[in-house]
């Protein structure tokens, strides 16, 4: 099965819906990483390289979106969600503008680059951010869906994307349905609930076999759409479980398992465990070396989950 | 380049920079806050783009085709709000909803409850990053709008003003005038006290850009100025006008304490004596011509 990078299929959706003139898209000396090079070799009159000044670059993309241009702006999510928070909170999210704030290289499996490159505060930073809509694909096929989406919604939002090629998934499974903001079922067991984002996904259905050879039957939720979260489908999962296992490739403060566990907390309180890095800055390290490290691959999103259902007894 | 302007269009629009003056005043005092010291450097500047230069219409604040006005120094609504309530965009006695919380007038300039506003701004150094981005629309869409972007003295301290003047020279936005209030003063003292962005010029003509300087209480030399950028071809422009914080009532004129702090009564009512005494004069000078 051949892996593809989020960022990858990013460049090919946008290069797809490119013939829609309203689209512009920005980026800061990293458009070969970003991919937007595809775009930019097809409509070269509206992808501009505007040099590595993002704080610009954010600004400008608000003053396209008032007279009408529907904007993508590309950088790695350090630089995009990071070094330019305030020009995002301020000049695009108050204003609610049109434009789409793209962070590729989130996470640590960005892999040897190491911690100032690997961003893991993107999620909770733009979560933050009042009417900001912040989606996590977990795989190819759910890039380009959520890609094509977001170019069709009038207003701010912030899509993370990966460097590492991973697995295809959403594409493989007949049940999955996308519609924008909605949590997809991937599996539905009555045990205990896996709910994942981004390259998480995978890793939550790898652990549902390693589960299921233990007797235990996962519901694995794929969340593309970490703001607003799709809580009605997170209850559902928490009456219909009891129990809930969140993953992540982020700070597991403030991103998704923080957004599940406020959700669970007020309507249908249960125990809520969080797979994600542990509040701690990645080393410089192969991606799936780093992912081990950190203690988030499959086994142990599959070791969270039996605890998880050992504290419903 | 057009006419300079005739000695009756000259004394209506210091009228009207008067009657800015005069109204912002009166906010930030009603208001109990607001920015008096850079909103007074900025009355001539607006009454000459409001009144005579931009594009626009009122009845239509969001025609595609309009010439754009990004307030970069987003802190002085008090003129431009005035202004923009002078000009006909909502009722003059709406500038009593200033920093009201029944309201949503806000402290700083907002784009969609305030008509006439094009860019949300207030943290400094992000509106002419969007106005570079306006221009550029411009040129992509192949209209013939105009974008003005007015920036403070202090407020090109930031980093990213650098980058959007690199941006705008490096595109040949000549279809954008930024101008920057040059009052020399900010919140904690003079800008060459705190962190000297001098020489201006120098450094705009650096980046790729045409300057031009002026004194900013002139409309006859603001006019000049934007005719000026508006005749230069292939590349932007910015008009460096030479202006006084607090312009206009003798306390506040030249003092960081009038950057932020509104006036009591005591002191509202000095101000406001001399600023009627200057719109008395101002009227007395356009009525000769009617």
């Amino acid at each position: 099965m051949n892996k593809i990078s989020t960022r990858s299929a990013y460049g090919e959706a946008l290069a797809e819906i490119g013939k829609d003139s309203r689209i512009v898209v920005l980026d800061a000396d990293l458009q070969c990483c970003t991919r937007t090079e595809k775009f930019a070799a097809l409509y070269p009159e509206r992808a501009f390289n505007i040099g590595i000044a993002e704080a610009n670059m954010v600004g400008m993309a608000a003053g396209l979106a008032t007279c009408g241009k529907t904007v993508f702006v590309n950088s790695f999510a350090m630089f995009t969600a990071g070094r330019a928070f305030e020009q995002i909170r301020n000049s695009l999210a108050y204003p609610h503008l049109n434009v789409k704030v793209i962070g590729t290289h989130a996470g640590v499996t960005v892999g040897k680059d190491g911690a100032t490159h690997q961003c893991l505060e993107d999620l909770a930073a733009m979560r933050a951010i009042p009417g900001m809509m912040v989606l996590s694909p977990c795989d190819a096929n759910e890039t380009k869906l959520v890609t094509k989406a977001i170019a069709q919604y009038d207003g701010p939002c912030f899509m993370r994307l990966g460097r590492l090629e991973v697995e295809q998934c959403t594409n493989l499974l007949p049940d999955y349905r996308f519609e924008l903001g909605k949590a997809s079922k991937l599996s539905d067991g009555r045990d205990v609930a896996i709910i994942a984002t981004g390259l998480m996904v995978q890793e939550a259905m790898k652990a549902l076999e390693l589960l299921r050879a233990k007797g235990i039957e996962a519901t694995v939720l794929d969340v593309h759409c970490v703001k607003p979260l799709d809580a009605d489908a997170v209850l559902a999962a928490a009456e219909q479980c009891g129990c809930i296992v969140t993953a992540e490739e982020a700070n597991i403060l403030g991103g998704l398992g923080g957004a599940v566990a406020e959700v669970v907390c007020e309507s249908c309180p249960v125990p809520v465990l969080r797979v994600g890095i542990r509040d701690e800055f990645g080393r410089s390290g192969d991606p799936l070396a780093l992912m081990e490290l950190y203690h988030i691959t499959a086994a142990d999103i599959a070791e969270k989950a039996e605890a998880a259902v050992r504290m419903k007894k | 380049m057009e006419a300079v302007l005739s000695p009756k269009e000259r004394a209506q629009y210091a009228l009207l920079a008067a009657r800015i003056r005069r109204s912002a005043l009166e906010m930030v005092y009603r208001a109990t806050s607001g920015h008096i010291g850079g909103s007074f450097s900025l009355c001539e500047i607006l009454s000459v783009l409001y009144f005579h230069e931009l594009r626009i219409d009122p009845k239509q604040p969001d025609q595609p085709d309009r010439d754009r006005l990004v307030l970069s120094k987003g802190h002085c609504t008090p003129a431009l709000y005035s202004a923009l309530a002078l000009r006909g965009y909502f009722p003059v006695e709406d500038l009593k909803q200033f920093r009201d919380i029944r309201y949503h007038m806000s402290g700083h300039a907002e784009m969609h409850h305030v008509k006439g506003v094009d860019m949300s701004t207030g943290s400094l150094g992000q509106g002419i990053s969007a106005a570079v981005g306006m221009a550029l629309a411009g040129k992509l869409d192949k209209k013939d709008y105009r974008v003005y972007a007015i920036l403070g003295d202090g407020e090109i301290q930031e980093g990213q003003v650098w980058e959007a003047a690199m941006a705008a020279g490096n595109y040949h936005l000549d279809n954008l005038c930024a101008i920057v209030d040059n009052n020399n003063i900010q919140i904690d003292g003079t800008i060459e006290e705190i962190m000297s962005p001098y020489p201006i010029d120098k450094k705009f003509e650096d980046f790729g850009w045409n300057v031009i300087c002026c004194d900013g209480h002139d409309v006859g030399a603001i006019h000049d100025a934007l005719e000026q950028a508006k005749a230069c071809k292939g590349k932007p422009s910015v008009i460096v006008a030479k202006t006084v914080k607090g312009r206009g009532v003798s306390f506040m004129e030249n003092s960081c304490d009038w950057h932020g702090n509104d006036p009591n009564a005591e002191q509202y009512a000095a101000a406001a004596a001399e600023l009627d005494a200057a719109l008395a004069a101002c009227e007395k000078e356009a009525a000769k011509y009617e």
